[in-house]
């Protein structure tokens, strides 16, 4: 360690960076991170840009390769409005779950602020990039560059062959189905054609053995209605689609019949990066939660070791606290719950319950409390869970007290809101469940599904919005969705609202 | 160790790409947006760097959203300071932020950027082909500016030039032997000092014979001359044409009742087109603006196109206005002088003789070019459009226009007429020039 007494071993002295600082400040606050959080990461990459860099990767959602679409330069612009006006800072680093990790810093940043960056990206995300169960089982941190690149070159080729107009097309209505582009309960079916095959012969071998003429010969069952008959009929062509089916960008790639194969290329392109960002998605609140836990703790250790000088500190702190700030609910800049306050909050009160717990933490976390092994319990808690599962098991009644978490109804029939729960002994499981609930994207997005299409009829593709507490769909946005899909199928496409609990019919659309 | 890699001298257009993609997707929006710039805006102004508005509605991708208004949802807000359950707030009217759920939508209004030059006349002239108005030819008046070209042993003496006349005249100094002060001066310095030392007779011979000898070079020294006529040299100036990069655009408009907003819409757009025409030809471009009702005055762009005026219709006024005009400001040796008239076709009767005249005899050989655009009803299109029939104006303008090939005419009904008119306005002059 670099701890010799003589002299200061401060890290950096001047607010200007250089290459030779960053890396050996690097090389400290990673020893440092690994030993003192036991951290896991990949290695990382970092690449300094120009704040009209950032611009341009915050328009490509954050991803330094990627395919050419309008809807970029859109958000290009109004980013760069908001950015120009003044209306809002750009972010100090973006990083991406690849391997190696890439980090982008800023070279407007301070020294301080990149010491500060490369404790929270380089290692806090980083960690969790790879070691949350999410992201190792759903992304593939060393492919997703590669297959970016592939993607762009695709797509760029399908420009030069089929014209921009047909590209853009296919893209903008990929992209209206982003959200519907995710499996969210199971991974996408990876069936060889070989395998398949081999199962069809299989299944028909077994047929031909097993058959038997008598069988034909039996009278129909007395009571088996035609319409019986019909559903079955029904239930076995949905068998064969995998029906119901709630990813529709796949469904459409893999049945649609009017698409050329380039189509259902950058159909699938668009699904494989909506899924690559799915676990993120999941888990804003423990990511950035993590970045912020391990960032605070590495810098308050560096600074007690003597690296970091106190104005350095300083203007790490007063960063820190205005990325974790959070107004209550009436003040002016509330915007929703902060994410980095919330999971650096309950990350912190985890170290408390295990090294300090109260008889409550007792009660609530009889597992956890007075371990006194944080580290190790944090290093789970990362690892097995997304935000809502976090909140639901780590939110504890102390920090529900400390926030004046409150929970409010609001049915839209009513004329006002209903205060449901307080943080008092009664409320502190609803508020919980509650907020977890709020975080579980699952169960949030509009859930809509294909559920029947009868490829050798009319082929009238059905889909079905399992409504749940009553909430619709938008009018005009939905029409217009539902337009783009029917471009992808070809045919009638129509969407049925049921209700989630009853299964009653509440509307019907049809996009002719 | 990491690796650290500086991008920042990377290409920064990394977006080009796709901002020029967006500018498709919303160029319609766009041109509705610059055309109304450029019709509330100024006439100079039109190809500058402009901020448009976009509306959102053009450009938004939509997807399935949840009604905002419907259904039943838990919030969890921190910083409660008086509520217990079952307390009722009443919702604010207009949605005030203070209870929506935690969103992640950013609001994407009708925002505002800027475009470029080059975007900006790419989408004005979009369907207006440029590239075939920029290859068109006009005929430009030469100047002529004078030129250095070389050395002249004659000119006025403010030509001289100095520094050949004093080679030349050195040179022949040394070729004649003229005798140098110096030397003149050295021997006088040796006489003084002989005449101050004892007087011996050879040194009186010595005086007489040094003496004689200054005598001899200053006889010399006079009839070489230091500077002789022979050596000086002026400069030479040679006039040399060169295009006239100055243009000045008369916009002569009728401003009285008759002609409507309507009209002088069409008639601004005409000279939009024109101005920025002649603005990609010359490195100058001057506009005058006349408006005329039963008299003439020069006026700025606003009250041009803003401001009405009661009166008659003369339109030789304004004629004479900028036949003034011309004749005090723009020399047409120095101008390149384009003008476009706008007029309902109106004039008192007795006027169109005069107006004849005016242009036959003294406009015509001034001007570059000179445009008459007819603003008619579009009812009458159908009546007007093809006949030589038409308002006292155009009947007698037609007179000029057989026999001045620089002169055209046409009208117009509608916006769309605009740019086809101003295009065959042009390409009919090179083939008059061809034939």
């Amino acid at each position: 360690m670099n701890t010799t007494s003589c002299g200061s071993n401060l890290l950096f002295s001047r607010s200007d960076w250089d290459f030779g600082t960053l890396s050996r400040a690097f090389d400290t606050i990673e020893r440092d991170a690994l030993e003192e959080l036991n951290l896991d990461i990949h290695p990382v990459q970092m690449e300094i840009i120009s704040s009209e860099q950032m611009l341009d990767a915050y328009s490509s959602i954050g991803m330094p390769l990627m395919y050419r679409h309008w809807s970029f330069g859109k958000h290009f612009l109004h980013h760069e409005l908001l950015y120009r006006k003044g209306g809002r800072g750009l972010a100090y680093e973006i990083v991406i779950n690849s391997n190696p990790c890439i980090v982008y810093l800023m070279e407007e940043n301070t020294m301080a602020l990149q010491a500060l960056v490369i404790a929270h990206a380089a290692l806090g995300h980083n960690h969790f990039f790879k070691n949350n169960y999410l992201f190792k089982e759903w992304t593939d941190a060393s492919s997703i560059l590669s297959y970016l690149d592939f993607a762009k070159t695709y797509i760029a080729r399908c420009e030069e062959r089929h014209g921009l107009s047909a590209v853009e097309d296919i893209l903008d209505t990929a992209h209206a189905l982003m959200e519907q582009g995710v499996f969210r309960y199971r991974r996408p079916p990876k069936r060889s054609l070989e395998k398949q095959r081999q199962n069809l012969r299989g299944r028909l071998d077994y047929e031909e053995r097993s058959y038997n003429d008598l069988w034909r010969t039996l009278p129909p069952a007395k009571g088996e209605s035609p319409a019986d008959e019909n559903e079955s009929k029904i239930a076995e062509r949905r068998k064969s689609l995998q029906l119901p089916e709630e990813n529709l960008l796949y469904f459409l790639e893999k049945n649609s019949l009017i698409l050329e194969p380039w189509q259902r290329e950058i159909l699938r392109i668009v699904r494989v990066i909506a899924q690559y960002f799915y676990p993120q998605r999941q888990t804003q609140v423990m990511n950035e939660g993590c970045a912020t836990f391990v960032h605070y703790t590495v810098m308050n250790a560096l600074f007690d070791r003597g690296f970091i000088s106190e104005g350095a500190m300083l203007e790490i702190l007063s960063n820190h606290s205005n990325v974790i700030f959070q107004p209550a609910f009436d003040d002016p800049r509330f915007s929703g719950i902060n994410p980095y306050a919330l999971g650096l909050d309950i990350m912190q009160d985890i170290k408390r319950i295990s090294t300090a717990p109260t008889d409550e933490d007792r009660d609530w976390f009889p597992q956890i409390a007075g371990n006194g092994d944080w580290r190790g319990t944090l290093l789970d808690a990362w690892a097995n869970h997304r935000d809502e599962s976090f909140i639901r098991q780590y939110l504890s009644p102390a920090l529900i007290r400390k926030w004046r978490l409150f929970q409010l109804s609001d049915t839209a029939s009513e004329p006002h809101y209903e205060v449901a729960s307080i943080h008092n002994e009664r409320g502190y499981q609803q508020i919980r469940a509650a907020l977890a609930h709020s975080y579980d994207i699952g169960a949030n997005r509009s859930d809509i599904q294909v559920v029947d299409v009868d490829l050798l009829g009319d082929r009238h593709l059905r889909l079905e919005h399992k409504v749940t507490d009553g909430i619709l769909l938008e009018h005009s946005s939905c029409e217009a969705t539902l337009r783009h899909i029917r471009k992808l199928w070809g045919y009638q496409v129509s969407l049925v609202g049921v209700d989630g609990h009853t299964g009653a019919k509440i509307y019907e659309r049809v996009s002719e | 160790m990491p690796i650290f890699i500086d991008r920042r001298l990377n290409p920064k257009d990394k977006s080009l790409g796709n901002r020029q993609r967006f500018l498709r997707r919303a160029r319609e929006d766009l041109k509705r947006s610059i055309r109304d710039g450029i019709r509330s805006g100024k006439i100079s102004d039109a190809d500058s760097a402009q901020a448009v508005v976009l509306p959102k509605k053009g450009t938004d991708e939509p997807r399935f959203k949840e009604a905002k208004n419907t259904g039943r949802r838990e919030h969890i807000l921190p910083g409660n300071k008086h509520f217990s359950p079952g307390d009722r707030l009443p919702k604010p009217g207009g949605g005030a932020g203070m209870t929506s759920s935690p969103s992640t939508d950013e609001s994407e209004d009708d925002f505002r950027f800027v475009l470029s030059r080059e975007e900006v006349l790419d989408l004005f002239f979009e369907d207006l082909e440029l590239p075939d108005m920029v290859k068109l030819n006009l005929k430009e008046i030469l100047a002529f500016r004078p030129r250095r070209a070389g050395f002249a042993a004659t000119g006025s003496p403010t030509n001289i030039n100095v520094g050949r006349t004093m080679r030349n005249s050195l040179g022949r100094r040394i070729a004649l032997k003229r005798p140098k002060r110096q030397d003149i001066d050295a021997i006088c310095r040796e006489v003084a000092e002989l005449e101050a030392g004892p007087q011996t007779l050879i040194i009186r011979e010595r005086i007489a014979a040094l003496k004689t000898e200054i005598e001899r070079m200053k006889r010399r020294q006079r009839l070489i001359a230091y500077v002789d006529p022979v050596d000086i040299r002026f400069n030479r100036f040679e006039a040399r044409p060169v295009p006239n990069a100055n243009a000045v655009m008369f916009c002569l408009m009728d401003v009285s009742g008759s002609m409507g907003e309507r009209e002088k819409d069409l008639a601004k757009r005409f000279f939009v087109l024109l101005h920025l025409f002649l603005k990609r030809r010359y490195d100058r471009t001057e506009i005058v603006f006349i408006r005329h009702t039963h008299e003439a005055q020069e006026v700025d762009e606003e009250t041009f196109f803003y401001s009405t005026q009661s009166g008659g219709t003369v339109v030789s006024t304004a004629l004479e206005k900028m036949h003034q005009i011309v004749s005090e400001r723009y020399p047409s040796s120095e101008w390149n002088i384009y003008a476009a008239q706008a007029s309902d076709g109106d004039n008192v009767v007795a006027d169109s003789q005069r107006c004849i005249a005016l242009l036959d005899q003294e406009i015509m050989r001034l001007c570059q070019y000179y445009a008459y655009v007819e603003i008619i009803d579009e009812r009458e299109r159908h009546i007007f459009g093809t006949t030589e029939n038409g308002t006292s104006l155009w009947q007698a303008y037609s007179l000029v226009n057989e026999k001045w090939p620089n002169f055209q005419m046409t009208r117009i009904a509608e916006a769309t007429d605009i740019y086809p008119v101003f295009r065959q306005l042009f390409t009919k002059q090179v083939k008059a020039r061809t034939n």
